[in-house]
This record gives C-alpha cells, structure tokens and sequence, in this order.
C-alpha cells in the first residue's frame, strides 16, 4: 500500500518542523527518513500515522485521502522509539490488543497471537509483563502488536534508538529480513545513516524540515545532489574546495596528470585501513587507503607524494536533482 | 556505630516531634478513645443506635458517597485537562484547584449559600423547580465536594504526566477510539492512584464539618452529618454520645488511612 505526502508543512509555534514536503512511497518498500535530529523527519511520520495533524498539504494512504482521518482508522501500525508497551498488560495482551479492541474470536486471536509471538521470537515471554523484558524484547512486542492488526503501512520512530550497539545491529538484520517475509510497506526514521544504507530499499534524506534528496542508498552516496547529502551519508574531506570521499583519492610517489603535491602529515593504521593526514599547500585533507597500498608507497610523516581525487560532487552533481517532489 | 554517632541534637529533635505529635495527635484521640468505653461497650451500642444517630450517619454515608463520585469523575477529567491539555488559562486553573484548601469551610459555606440561598436568583430558579439547596440535601452535597475537590486531581495529575501519552497514542493507532484508549489504557494505568484519591475524598467528605454547618441549617433528625452531631450532643451534656460518634468518626478515618498507605503511588503528591 502506497503512501503519498503532498505539500505538507507543520509549525510549532515559530518553529518550522515540515515546509512544503512532498514524499511518494511505493507500496511494499521499506524506505528510511534519514536526517539530523530536529530535521523533521520524526514529524513526518507521526502526521503519516496521524498523531499530528498539517497544518497544509495531504497525506494519502492506498490511495484514499487520510489528511483528516484520526489515527484509528488510518490503518497504520506505529513503533515508538521507547516502545510504548502497556506495562499493565501481558506480552500476549499487548499483542492481542488491536484484535481484541475489534472483538475478534478469541480462539482466532490466540492464533494469531502465537504466530506473531513466533516471528518475532518472544514465544516463550507471552505470559510476562513488559518490565520483565529487556528493551529489545519490548521493541520486539511492539512490532508484533502494530503486526497484529495488518496495517497497510508499517511506521517506526527511530526503532532502535533507545538499544545499545549490539542489540540495535541485531534487530536491524532481523527488521530487513522480517520485512522480506512480511512485504508491509514500511518506514522508519533514522539519524544513523549506516542503518539507512543497511536496511532501507530507499532513502528519504531530510534536514530542518525540507526533503534534501530521495534515492537507493547507492543513488545517494555515489550521486549526493548536495554538499550536505553527500557529507551526512559518508566521510569526506575537502580537495581544493570540492568536496569527495577519502577512499576515492588515488595517492602516487610520482607526478601523474591531474595529481597535485602533498605532504604526508600523519600515517593511522585502523586495522585493515590506513588513515592519511595530508597537507595541500597548508590546506588539510585526509586519504583513506588499503594497507597495501600504504606499505607500497612506503607512507610515513614528512613524505612527499601526489594526490589525485577520482570523483567530486560538483563533477557529478548536474546528473541527480531531487526527484523528492511528484 | 550508627547507635554511637545518635548526638545531642538528633535526641532533640525526637523529643520536638514526638512531644509535639503527643500533645496535638495522640493524647486527644487516646482520651477520646478512653472516654468512650470508660463505662464499657453497652452505653456507647445505645448512643449510636438513638435514631438520631442512625438518621445522621445516613445523611454522613449519602452526602459522602455523592461527594466522592462527583469528585472522582470530576477530578480524573480535571487531571486529563490539566495534564494532557494546554489552553489559555491552564495555569490560573491548576491555580483554583487547590482554592478548597487554602479557605476556611465556612466561607465556603457561606459562599455558597449567597449562591444558592432561597432568595438568590439561583436558589430561587432551583426553587421554582422543586429543588431546595441551601438547607437540604443537594447544597451539602456541593459544600462536601467543594472543600474536598483537590483531592482526586492531585492524586491522579503526577501519574498521568509519568506515564505520558505513548501508550494512548499507540492504542490509537491499534485502532482503539477516545473511549476505549481511556478504559483500555488510562484507567488501568492511573487506578492505583485514583483509588488512593478516592480513598482520601471519603476520609475528607466523612469530616467535614464548617461548610456543611452553614448550609445545611444544622436541623435535627433532617440535615444533621456525624460531625454537627457530635457537636450538638456536646453542647447538650450528652457527653457519652458525643464520645461514641467521635470514636465511630475516627475509626473511619484510621480504617480511611490505613487503606491510603497501602494504595499509596510512588511520587503521588497529597
């Protein structure tokens, strides 16, 4: 099921949260709101499920106009960052809630409950309270009741924000694999661009509440259409006043065409990788090399060597406008 | 080590507040108590059983229970409002709320007998349609509620902002609507609460005495609470039956109280 925003803008007080957003997510993707905190995109989904009305502008949901539908009848499931669990009920209840509330049977929903509590793997916790579970076990539970009701559109609120590194990396895999067997349009809202290029099909790049940039994640990062986009989604350091990525700077001990000198100011093995401080005519900058490549160039402080940077945004920039708007 | 380092101080400040909780607290009700059943259970049986008495606790248990339900329903829509809601004048209403405890009974009672009286153009409307307020039933209902009012949205308002507004908003999304959201959700979350607010209205409502002297006339065997009993009774010499009501009085407070402890919230503030 498809969601559409059209032109929609929200204002708290002076603050401009949304100014004339437009976003279309196809139906059965699994796209992040990618930005800063304060970027909006947190917004954007609450007015998406409801939960804040525009001030202007439509949302569509499957194709029926949702502006003004409050969010019991929008049929969207939504998973809020601190899980939002009803600590006075049992996992199951939890679960059940949405089904229980339309006074299904309650042999079917014992059904249904068991299933989801499979898939979600949290059988074995149906009968404990939600502060007898650990914070990815919560979220967990909370995916499984907004599953329960078979939303057409599944929200998340920064799903994993409140779960410590291994946890959120963990459910991030199981989250990609989940919506590969469930195929409910899902979006979900991330300051962390690695899980947007991790686990999204598409990404909504969003920053003080305009969209900046929609595409694959490859789209993004090989074709940012903004100084910004292109630093958010990956490192990159500045070249003669053009921005590019460290790994896409090739470094020679000889002249080349198009290479220029640098000094080598620092040499920082991070494993695999080789950090390399670089200085530019008192300009710094900073290469990112294999090990290989390093120990072949044989780079140590002081060295003199020539740089060459592959790709810069300005060079690419005229191929990727924002295909944000519809 | 705890028990060597008990200084002069800390001894001082004991026997400050024990003597002070004696002599204000402790010794009355003891003497009270004492009094009552100096002459054993017999007497005190025949005081409560007068049918004055009995008419008084009946009027005491109506006019506490009605207080207590208008309150309760009052006081949860008060703390949702006052919680969930922000509107011009929020303030000055959270401001009112707490009116009941900073003025005396009796200029509420007399408030509202200005209000409501038979000669007011409110009493009078009131008349004109067969109910009497001032004087009868209804306006001791009001002066109870009035004075007891803070109660329920002070017990219920800190735990409805600690438990914030995730939990309905995802019910609504589950597909549950406003009133299913509050049965569903809010009840069950702030129930221990609410009931350690009701509990403390009853307790509040049973004793009340200065508002409910002004408007109810205070007639015998008709407007007469437990409390304005007891009064009368004393004033009377009936000192055995002022005793026995009083200690009827207390020990539903006491029984009020302890009920208070264990439905107590966290963080609930009084």
């Amino acid at each position: 099921m498809s969601i559409k925003v059209a032109g929609v803008s929200k204002n708290f007080g002076d603050f401009a949260a949304l100014t004339d957003v437009s976003v279309d997510i196809p139906s059965g993707s699994l796209t992040a709101l990618l930005g800063p905190s304060g970027g909006g995109k947190s917004t954007l989904l609450r007015v998406i499920a409801g939960l804040e009305q525009p001030d202007s502008g439509v949302v569509q949901i499957d194709g029926v106009d949702a502006t003004v539908l409050p969010p019991q009848r929008r049929g969207v499931g939504f998973v809020f960052q601190h899980y939002a669990a009803f600590k006075h009920m049992t996992v199951e209840r939890n679960v059940a809630f949405g089904l229980s509330i339309r006074h299904k049977p309650k042999a079917e929903i014992r059904e249904r409950v068991r299933e989801l509590l499979e898939l979600v793997h949290l059988e074995q916790f149906a009968h404990r309270y939600p502060s007898q579970l650990s914070g990815g076990q919560r979220q967990r539970m909370a995916l499984a009741r907004a599953l329960a009701v078979e939303p057409k559109v599944l929200l998340l609120d920064e799903p994993f924000g409140a779960l410590d590194a291994q946890v959120r990396k963990e459910l991030r895999a199981w989250l990609r694999r989940l919506h590969d067997k469930v195929h409910v349009t899902t979006v979900f809202v991330t300051h962390d661009q690695e899980e947007a290029m991790e686990v999204a099909d598409e990404i909504v790049v969003m920053a003080d509440g305009v969209v900046k940039q929609v595409g694959s994640p490859d789209e993004l990062y090989e074709r940012p259409s903004s100084d910004f986009v292109m630093s958010f989604l990956g490192p990159v350091t500045r070249i003669g006043g053009e921005l590019v990525r460290p790994h896409d700077i090739e470094l020679f001990d000889e002249p080349e065409a198009g290479a220029r000198p640098a000094t080598v100011s620092r040499v920082t093995r991070l494993g695999f990788e080789v950090r390399v401080d670089l200085d530019i005519d008192g300009e710094e900058a900073w290469a990112q090399v294999t090990r290989g490549t390093a120990e072949h160039l044989a780079l140590e402080q002081g060295k003199q060597i020539f740089i060459r940077p592959q790709h810069t945004r300005t060079s690419v920039a005229a191929s990727s406008a924002p295909r944000s708007t519809s | 080590m705890t028990r060597n380092r008990t200084s002069a101080p800390r001894w001082g400040l004991r026997v400050v507040v024990l003597a002070y909780l004696m002599f204000l607290l402790v010794l009355p009700v003891v003497v009270i108590l004492y009094r009552t059943f100096q002459h054993g259970l017999s007497p005190v049986f025949d005081a409560l059983t007068t049918s004055d008495a009995q008419h008084a606790y009946k009027i005491t248990a109506i006019v506490a229970v009605s207080a207590v339900v208008l309150n309760t329903v009052f006081g949860v829509a008060a703390a949702i409002l006052l919680v969930r809601h922000r509107f011009p004048g929020r303030r000055i209403l959270d401001a009112v709320i707490d009116l009941p405890i900073a003025v005396s009974p009796v200029v509420v009672g007399l408030a509202l007998t200005l209000v409501y009286g038979r000669n007011t153009a409110v009493g009078s409307w009131f008349g004109r349609h067969g109910i009497n307020i001032i004087f009868s039933l209804p306006g001791m209902v009001i002066a109870t509620s009035f004075v007891a009012l803070p109660l329920v949205v002070r017990a219920v308002g800190p735990v409805l902002e600690e438990i914030g507004e995730e939990q309905e908003q995802a019910a609504a999304t589950l597909g549950a609507s406003a009133f299913q959201r509050f049965t569903r959700i809010t009840l069950p979350s702030i129930r221990g609460a609410l009931a350690y607010g009701v509990v403390l209205s009853l307790a509040r409502s049973l004793g009340e005495f200065g508002a409910v002297a002004v408007v109810s006339g205070r007639l015998l065997g008709k407007t007469e609470t437990v409390p304005l009993y007891v009064l009368d009774l004393y004033n009377n010499f009936n000192q055995t039956g002022a005793y026995a009501a009083s200690t009827s009085l207390v020990l539903v407070a006491v029984a009020a109280l302890v009920a208070s402890r264990f439905l107590r919230p966290r963080g609930a503030m009084t």
